[in-house]
């Protein structure tokens, strides 16, 4: 037995006993208890394997730097890898197993590892699986990868939920420590608007774990009354179990925090963790500081542990460390250490101390061995003794456990998250924030104030200067009185000299001593290069507590001071954040939101495949019994608008709705297509090109009173034109009279199709829509039969008859129901994308898949669209520069297959026949192809050079992809119905 | 990239409800203008290294385009004006 619980102490509920398990050992804790407490309670003071050489490891600390500690929590779907047992609250029915083992923690064949570590060293995968180069995907890599890691993902679906959310505030506090908590108190009784953040389960701090009075009362009663009071506060929220863990722009923070990690069921109304983004006028960073390891031979063996760490187990958790235990420190915090423990029962071994002129009282009758170093340790799994030099002496000491105290670090990582460098004090012998500004102030320990009245004086005077800085007036609070203050300084020991087996600098990567004078050796002596060459700091601990002694190593061996070698880049999270949390609500069918168009009930009745189109889901096709493939549902669609009529949902068309005396001007500058003289009744085609003069987005545009028109956009675009035509109104144009607004959502559109079109719609349409009356393009407000007004457009995307109608969207399922009820007799079918893309190649109709951004006006075909008389339009000046008027530019053509059975399919290239691939001999490229039913053959639109000119011509379409190879014939884009007689009927 | 912007119409809001398109100092050319002018505002920017005019669209609020400065180094906001007002200034 070494560790063990207290026979009394602690801030752990005695009476409320918790089973746990770890790696299916059954043990008990208490409440209160965090993992690791309960773990050294029950003595098991082997929770892990290291990365590298599979040494066995221990508990280190009693917070979230622990870099051995980590554990697998849970099972199956809702287990959580690399949890640090030091911060994980225990809970009833707790189920942790350790990591990096095989078999068994106890017996783990890795290790192995460490009796090859003399090959093992900084670089040495680099340097060693370089040849043949093929091994190292199929061989090396996955022996390393399975040898070398830490906890496993879980491949299943998370069941847990996670959600995210703001807050704001006048002050965020970021530790609830002694600082944080003075800081709060001063900020909420001015009345600020203050969050108290604290990442542990228990508010309190270094407090918690404190034996020292203030004011007479222990410490705890003070974090017990002070909390109260924030409680009473209305205007002070207390977050425990929330880790601050970015300091981003505008002094808005990111947190998380546990909401049900530290309960066996959690509650499925409330999610498991939320990510929060804080948005504070002010923030008070008290974050506390770290102890800072020291860097001995045989430093990383279970029942090694920082000084404090031990104290903490001791004063809070009711837990000793070891019955025996050795301290090894540089500063006064090791004896505050060994007398509190020595108060606890436990005996102090020896302290052996670095430094030769310590003024710091030792308890009583304890051995105090001065200007002397650790060299080695004894024991494997657990300590047994510690081997002390002195003077070129040797001595063996024995004892259970070692405390190590290097002297302290402040947790400034926010404070250097956003650029900002930390700042060497030669005073401190440690890295102080720089001075990031009003909007993030850095007390207490944080700032190098070590005492605890420094603390409490610090939170509380820069709390008081925050709020007048904000307008309120903080009430002057009297100094509180600490008894039993040490001193905390040390003397910075970077290296026990002498080591006798490995010194480490990282546990979690098992980076020791000589790696990183190799990596200096080696020309990786920045501190940026030596941590990614050794993988210092690396490590999910992200070098918490490695980071400072490597810098101070690294300046040591180059005899300059750490201030020349500095820390290596603070970046956010300062503690790992589960994916859950960053996704939050944003996963599965939520991840993006889902645009159902207003016929999309009709769609379902009619048998719709639906295909996602953006973030719309579209019918795809119509699949009717015994059709068995898509081209069979297709197919037939598409000979059915041809012979009869169908109809087809395209309500995701972007409509706009444009008013104002200057509507038309606005048109007229924004189309390269005139607008001016659209007739009220008329619609329009039109072509938008970018400022440089390629084509933008198409669509029709219809007139339906002097100062009003209606657009339509293509689907894909229609966020973006909405965007440009905004950009135009206001930023280009802001004195024309317009405005306009998004329509999209309001109306159900169709388009209805096919020579029987007019005979379907006349039925249902009170106006007369004879070819006379409503001729091509016609467009404009009709009354349906039982009253309904709905915007009527002679348009046809097909060639065929054609009407696009509009109704209000929540009429729209109605509207398509009686349509296809009249259309039965007649033969109408539902039709969808597929056939829609069918039918417009068919008739040579473009749409993005032509128009991808390269392409002129000119090059589809539309040169004499573009008005040569406007004064000006968007893309007119650029639309006239050389290049884009060459006679070579690739000219849109139709093509079929001199073959009629050979294939055609978008992307291929074209080459002149006996021509090699290659970019020199490319003619051009196929951008849409389909088999047409109605010829009974392939068909495609390509653009091909000098294309206009070349009908008649044989070419070659080469399509690498698919490996295939087809001669075709250039010929007109218009395979069907060229006359337009269809169109015009 | 800030994180708060605050939008002149709709208040302070958070990033994510703008899209940033670009230097709102440019100046659409006369139509008539010199191939240079034109290649200029279409083709070349600036990307400066600090204080930059920056056109931003209050897509998911307002819908206003608003010019923005902002310091492309230390991502300070200095200034968020509606480019409407800005564009009537600039006497086009």
């Amino acid at each position: 037995m070494t560790a063990h619980r207290l026979a009394s102490g602690g801030l752990v509920d005695r009476g409320a006993s918790l089973d746990f398990k770890f790696d299916g050992r059954a043990m008990k804790g208490f409440a209160g208890d965090t993992l690791a407490s309960a773990l050294l309670a029950n003595d098991q003071l082997l929770v892990g394997r290291s990365f590298k050489y599979h040494r066995p490891r221990g508990i280190v600390t009693a917070g979230p730097s622990e870099p051995n500690a980590l554990v697998t929590i849970g099972r199956g779907a809702s287990s959580d890898p690399n949890t640090k047992a030091t911060v994980a609250e225990l809970y009833s029915g707790l189920d942790a197993r350790s990591q990096n083992r095989f078999p068994s923690l106890k017996y783990d064949i890795g290790a192995v590892n460490g009796l090859l570590s003399p090959f093992l060293g900084a670089g040495f995968y680099y340097k060693t699986f370089m040849w043949p180069a093929a091994f190292w995907e199929k061989v090396y890599e996955p022996i390393i990868r399975k040898a070398a890691g830490l906890g496993r993902a879980v491949l299943e679906r998370d069941s847990e939920s996670y959600e995210k959310c703001w807050a704001h505030c006048d002050l965020l506090v970021i530790g609830a420590g002694p600082t944080g908590l003075m800081a709060a108190l001063v900020a909420g009784r001015a009345g600020l608007r203050v969050i108290l953040a604290d990442e542990d389960f228990r508010p309190g701090g270094s407090l918690l774990a404190e034996t020292m009075s203030i004011n007479g009362v222990s410490a705890q009663a003070l974090t017990e009354t002070s909390l109260a009071e924030l409680r009473s506060l209305p205007n002070v929220t207390i977050m425990p179990r929330t880790t601050i863990f970015g300091w981003y722009d505008d002094n808005v923070f990111g947190a998380v925090e546990r909401v049900q990690k530290h309960v066996a069921m959690p509650q499925a109304k409330i999610p498991v963790e939320r990510l929060w983004r804080i948005a504070a006028k002010r923030a008070l960073l008290a974050s506390g500081a770290e102890e800072r390891p020291l860097v001995f031979g045989g430093n990383d063996k279970p029942g090694v542990m920082m000084a404090g760490a031990m104290r903490t187990y001791a004063n809070r958790f009711g837990v000793g460390a070891g019955k025996s235990v050795a301290i090894f420190t540089n500063g006064g915090a090791g004896y505050r250490a060994a007398a509190d423990l020595a108060a606890h029962g436990m005996e102090i071994a020896v302290i052996i101390d670095s430094r030769s002129d310590a003024a710091d009282v030792a308890p009583d009758g304890v051995r105090v061995i001065p200007s002397a170093s650790v060299i080695n340790t004894k024991g494997r799994q657990r300590i047994s003794g510690v081997v002390v030099e002195r003077s070129g002496f040797e001595e063996t000491i024995a004892c259970d456990a070692i405390g190590m105290s290097g002297g302290w670090n402040p947790i400034i990582h926010l404070a250097c998250q956003r650029g900002a460098k930390a700042v060497w004090s030669p005073e401190l012998q440690t890295f102080l924030a720089p001075d990031v500004g009003s909007g993030l102030i850095v007390a207490g320990a944080a700032a190098g104030h070590y005492t605890l009245a420094g603390c409490l004086k610090d939170g509380t005077d820069k709390a008081a200067a925050i709020a007048a800085d904000l307008g309120f007036s903080a009430v002057a609070e009297a100094q509180p009185v600490v008894d039993g203050e040490i001193a905390p300084s040390f003397t910075a020991l970077w290296y026990s000299p002498g080591a006798k087996a490995k010194a480490f600098v990282d546990f979690q990567n098992d980076v020791h001593v000589k790696d990183i004078g190799l990596a200096l050796r080696e020309g990786f002596g920045h501190v940026e290069h030596a941590k990614r060459y050794t993988t210092n700091g690396m490590a999910t601990d992200q070098g918490k507590l490695s980071g400072i002694n490597a810098t101070g190593l690294l300046a040591g061996m180059q005899g300059i001071s750490p201030a020349s070698v500095g820390t290596t880049t603070f970046r956010p999270f300062y503690t790992p954040v589960t994916f859950g949390a960053l996704a939050g609500t944003s996963r599965d069918e939520h991840a993006a939101p889902v645009r159902k168009s207003p016929l999309y009930g009709w769609a379902q009745k009619n048998g719709a495949v639906f295909v996602d189109s953006g973030l719309w889901y579209r019918p795809a096709w119509f699949a009717r019994d015994g059709e068995k493939t898509w081209r069979e549902s297709t197919d037939r669609e598409v000979l059915s608008v041809r012979q009869n009529v169908g109809l087809c949902d395209v309500s995701t068309l972007g409509k706009i709705e444009i008013f104002g005396p200057d509507a038309a001007e606005f048109l007229n500058r924004l189309y390269c297509n005139p607008f001016l003289k659209l007739p009220v009744g008329k619609a329009r085609y039109g072509l938008m090109l970018r400022e440089d003069g390629m084509v933008y987005d198409d669509g029709t545009t219809s007139r339906l009173s002097p100062e009003h028109f209606f657009m339509t956009t293509t689907t894909a675009l229609a966020g973006g034109v909405m965007s440009h035509m905004e950009y135009c109104a206001q930023v280009h144009w802001p004195d024309l009279k317009v405005r306009f607004c998004s329509s999209t959502d309001q109306w159900a559109q169709m388009a209805i199709a096919g020579p029987k079109a007019r005979l379907v719609m006349q039925a249902l349409v009170e106006d007369d829509i004879s070819d006379a009356a409503f001729p091509l393009l016609a467009a404009g407000v009709v009354t349906l039969k039982g009253g309904l007004n709905a915007r009527l457009f002679r348009i046809s995307f097909s060639g065929e008859l054609a009407y696009e109608l509009a109704v209000p969207a929540g009429a729209g399922e109605a509207v398509a129901d009686a349509i296809m009820q009249e259309g039965r007799a007649h033969g109408i079918c539902a039709y969808g994308l597929e056939a829609l893309n069918v039918l417009r190649i068919e008739k040579g109709h473009v749409t993005h898949a032509e128009f991808d951004g390269r392409v002129t006006p000119d090059d589809a075909g539309f040169g004499r669209m573009v008005s040569a008389l406007k004064p000006d339009f968007i893309g007119k000046r650029l639309s006239t520069r050389f290049g884009l008027t060459a006679a070579d530019r690739m000219q849109m053509v139709g093509l079929k297959p001199v073959e009629p059975d050979k294939h055609i399919r978008a992307g291929a290239h074209l080459l002149r026949e006996g021509a090699k691939p290659s970019t020199l001999n490319d003619q051009g490229y196929v951008s849409s192809a389909c088999f047409s039913p109605t010829l009974g053959h392939d068909i495609a639109l390509a653009f091909l050079k000098s294309g206009r000119e070349r009908y008649g011509e044989r070419i070659v379409v080469w399509d690498k992809l698919a490996g295939a190879e087809a001669v075709a014939e250039v010929c007109t884009p218009v395979f069907v119905d060229p006359g337009n007689a269809k169109l015009n009927a | 990239m800030a994180s708060l912007i605050h939008c002149p119409h709709c208040g302070v809001r958070p990033k994510e409800e703008f899209s940033i398109r670009g230097d709102a100092s440019l100046v659409r050319p006369d139509p008539e203008a010199s191939d240079e002018a034109w290649h200029e505002y279409v083709h070349i920017r600036a990307n400066p290294r600090g204080r930059y005019l920056e056109h931003w669209q209050h897509v998911a609020g307002c819908r206003r385009w608003l010019v923005v400065e902002r310091d492309t180094f230390t991502h300070q906001v200095f200034s968020v004006t509606d480019g409407a007002a800005a564009a009537r200034g600039t006497s086009r």
